[in-house]
């Protein structure tokens, strides 16, 4: 089948504890963080390549499209998902900050009206934001259905239609889906066995994690096409809908660390002095 | 100002609980705008759930029966309809997995956009400014929403759960409107995990186990034991989920679970930056770890170095002699 998969480029999420806010407080800076692929569409990137390959024989069975929005350097964002075996790029020009999850949302209705995926596959949110709107808004606007969380997938239906596990509160609801649709991808899209194709053997089982990018790959991916477009190529425009006036780091922690010596001491200090047992 | 809807989830047939914390925040709203607020329950057990919800001081209840479990595309439309008819300028539920699921979808039918997660709201004049974790609660920004309808989902663990009013607002049926999209989504089935537990996000103690623990077995003999000892939840770090020791809905962090007990202990668990977003806002924090480096110690209050499974099974001892 043909996907789609939306990428943002996040500042470093391991170091998220380094990032700034500037002096009057009405921006963030990331500055000498390094940008890495949002962890969550990396996973719908790996989802996506092993709904559309013969696992275990390197044979393609459908194409995948990676498309970001964001500044021009997102070009090398984009790279490790060629690299990785998407087919395809699509780069719009946009600023982060003149940006919120309508406006996403939008422009990437208007790549599906040009692409025509069976199904885009996406991270359930972007962990600089932290907001998880973005793919439900999207399959709002397609008219299409969705599934958010999604540990597992199965095609089924001679790949008409798709069985998702979502990762609920409660535990696991499954739905099933008609495609074209939307999914959202959550942490365990990624373990061996989450995503079953109908081609791949069954007992094919994925090294857990996303896939590196062979040298092969990164050699091959500096020649697929990137195509950029701004959101009026679109016809997207308008200011976001959310607005940030002032970022503020979180209110440190009262007191420091105390080590205790012994379980009895810990004990004890969570009756007197805590207040806690 | 206009009115605020809460849009209710129902668990088991009955009123969710996580819903009192955006009945928490639809309050607080309404009484510094002097607007109202009223509850919508949509979904399989809409009368039960509409009756529980009519206790907490709403100008109406509203409910829509829909039979079968929740599918958001099922959902959507009702909730929108009831919302546009009534002319709503908020509509809000808790953040949980289904005020997630269906809330941004029901603001792309009323071209809202979203405030998401919301740890507080402050209102100047008629503006309304909320508060929200970013980058895994390592940064606050502070939002508005200038679309006509504002959508804003509440963290469960920021807004204390609202207490009963007394007396019984008034309970109205809506219609159920019907959406395209529901025909191509089937709900298949819902498997529970079910624990005797304490519920983790509402749990006043919380023991949490990590990669450290290395088997379920260790699970079940190692912490179990402590956690009932102390009454408390259990939750767990995500490198335990994944290896299989704990079923997944007790991971805590970014992407998991944010729990805010009074004492949180962290057993074997390293403090990833994504863990600690779960559980920072903890009152007190113990960390046991044979590690004295290990980042846990940035937010820990009480740390004890030493070997878990020394340490486990003393402190289960001790705390059943402290409770007597
Ligand atoms: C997109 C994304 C989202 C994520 N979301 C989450 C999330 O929501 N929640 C989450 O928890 N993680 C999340 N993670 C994973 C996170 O980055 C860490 O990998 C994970 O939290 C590590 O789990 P851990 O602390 O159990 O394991 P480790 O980091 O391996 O730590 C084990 C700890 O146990 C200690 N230890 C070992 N043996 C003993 C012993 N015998 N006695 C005492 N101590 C011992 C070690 O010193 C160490 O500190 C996410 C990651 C990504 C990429
Ligand atoms: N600038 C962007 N470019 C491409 N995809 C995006 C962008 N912003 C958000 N998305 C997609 O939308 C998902 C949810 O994002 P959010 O709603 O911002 O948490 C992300 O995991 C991405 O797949």
């Amino acid at each position: 089948m043909k996907i789609l998969v939306p990428v943002k480029r996040v500042a470093d999420p391991d170091n998220a504890n380094k990032m700034k806010v500037s002096p009057d407080g009405t921006g963030v800076t990331s500055e000498g963080l390094e940008w890495k692929v949002n962890p969550f569409d990396e996973y719908a990137v790996e989802a996506a390549l092993r709904l559309n390959e013969k696992g275990g024989s390197g044979e393609t069975l459908g194409e995948t499209v990676v498309v970001s929005l964001g500044p021009n350097d997102v070009q090398q964002t984009l790279r490790q998902p060629l690299a990785m075996g998407a087919d395809k790029g699509v780069l719009i020009d946009a600023e982060d900050e003149t940006l919120d999850s309508v406006l996403v949302a939008k422009a990437l209705k208007a790549v599906v009206d040009k692409e025509q995926p069976d199904l885009v596959l996406m991270g359930k949110q972007a962990v600089d934001g932290d907001s998880n709107t973005a793919g439900q808004m999207l399959a709002e606007m397609l008219g299409w259905p969705m599934a958010t969380f999604a540990m597992s997938i199965e095609a089924v239906d001679d790949g008409k239609a798709l069985k998702v596990g979502r990762e609920v509160d409660t535990g696991v609801l499954t739905l099933k889906l008609t495609l074209p649709a939307v999914v959202t991808v959550d942490l365990r899209i990624v373990t061996p066995q989450a995503v079953k194709n109908g081609v791949t053997p069954d007992d094919h089982a994925y090294n857990e994690g996303a896939r590196y990018a062979s040298l092969k790959g990164i050699m091959k991916a500096k020649k697929k096409p990137i195509d950029q477009m701004s959101l009026a190529d679109l016809g997207v425009e308008g200011a976001p809908a959310v607005q940030y006036s002032k970022f503020e780091l979180p209110p440190a922690r009262s007191g420091s660390v105390t080590y205790v010596e012994s379980v009895d001491e810990l004990v004890q200090k969570l009756q007197t002095d805590a207040k806690v047992l | 100002m206009a009115d605020i809807l809460v849009v209710g989830e129902i668990l088991e047939g009955d009123l969710r609980k996580n819903t009192l914390s955006a009945v928490a925040f639809a309050k607080e709203v309404a009484e510094a705008t002097s607007g109202a607020f009223d509850i919508l329950m949509v979904g399989d057990g809409a009368d039960q759930a509409a009756e529980t919800a009519a206790k907490y001081g709403a100008r109406k209840v509203l409910k829509a029966q829909i039979d079968g479990g929740y599918v958001a595309e099922k959902h959507a439309a009702t909730v929108a309809e009831a919302a546009k008819s009534g002319g709503y300028g908020i509509v809000t539920s808790a953040a949980g997995t289904t005020g997630k699921d269906l809330m941004p979808r029901v603001a792309a039918k009323l071209e809202a956009g979203v405030a998401s997660d919301i740890a507080s709201v402050e209102v100047n004049g008629d503006e309304i400014v909320y508060r929200r974790p970013m980058y895994a609660g390592n940064i606050f920004g502070y939002c508005t929403v200038s679309t006509d309808v504002q959508v804003v989902t509440v963290r469960q663990t920021e807004f204390e759960g609202a207490e009963e009013a007394g007396g019984a607002s008034p309970i109205e049926a809506v219609e159920v409107a019907s959406d395209p999209a529901a025909d191509k989504v089937e709900f298949v089935g819902l498997e529970m995990q079910k624990s005797e537990r304490p519920d983790l996000t509402e749990a006043e103690v919380v023991v949490s186990g990590g990669r450290a623990l290395k088997s379920s077995e260790n699970f079940e003999n190692v912490l179990e034991p402590l956690v009932d000892a102390l009454g408390a939840a259990m939750g767990a770090s995500r490198a335990a989920c994944d290896a299989g020791y704990v079923p997944n809905d007790l991971q805590v962090g970014q992407t998991g679970k944010v729990v805010a007990p009074k004492l949180y202990v962290a057993v074997g668990i390293s403090g990833a930056i994504q863990h600690l977003a779960g559980m920072k806002g903890s009152k007190t924090i113990v960390a046991i770890n044979k590690d004295k480096e290990a980042p846990i110690a940035q937010v820990a209050d009480y740390f004890l170095v030493a070997d878990l499974f020394d340490a486990v099974p003393e402190m289960t001892d001790a705390v059943k002699k402290a409770k007597g």
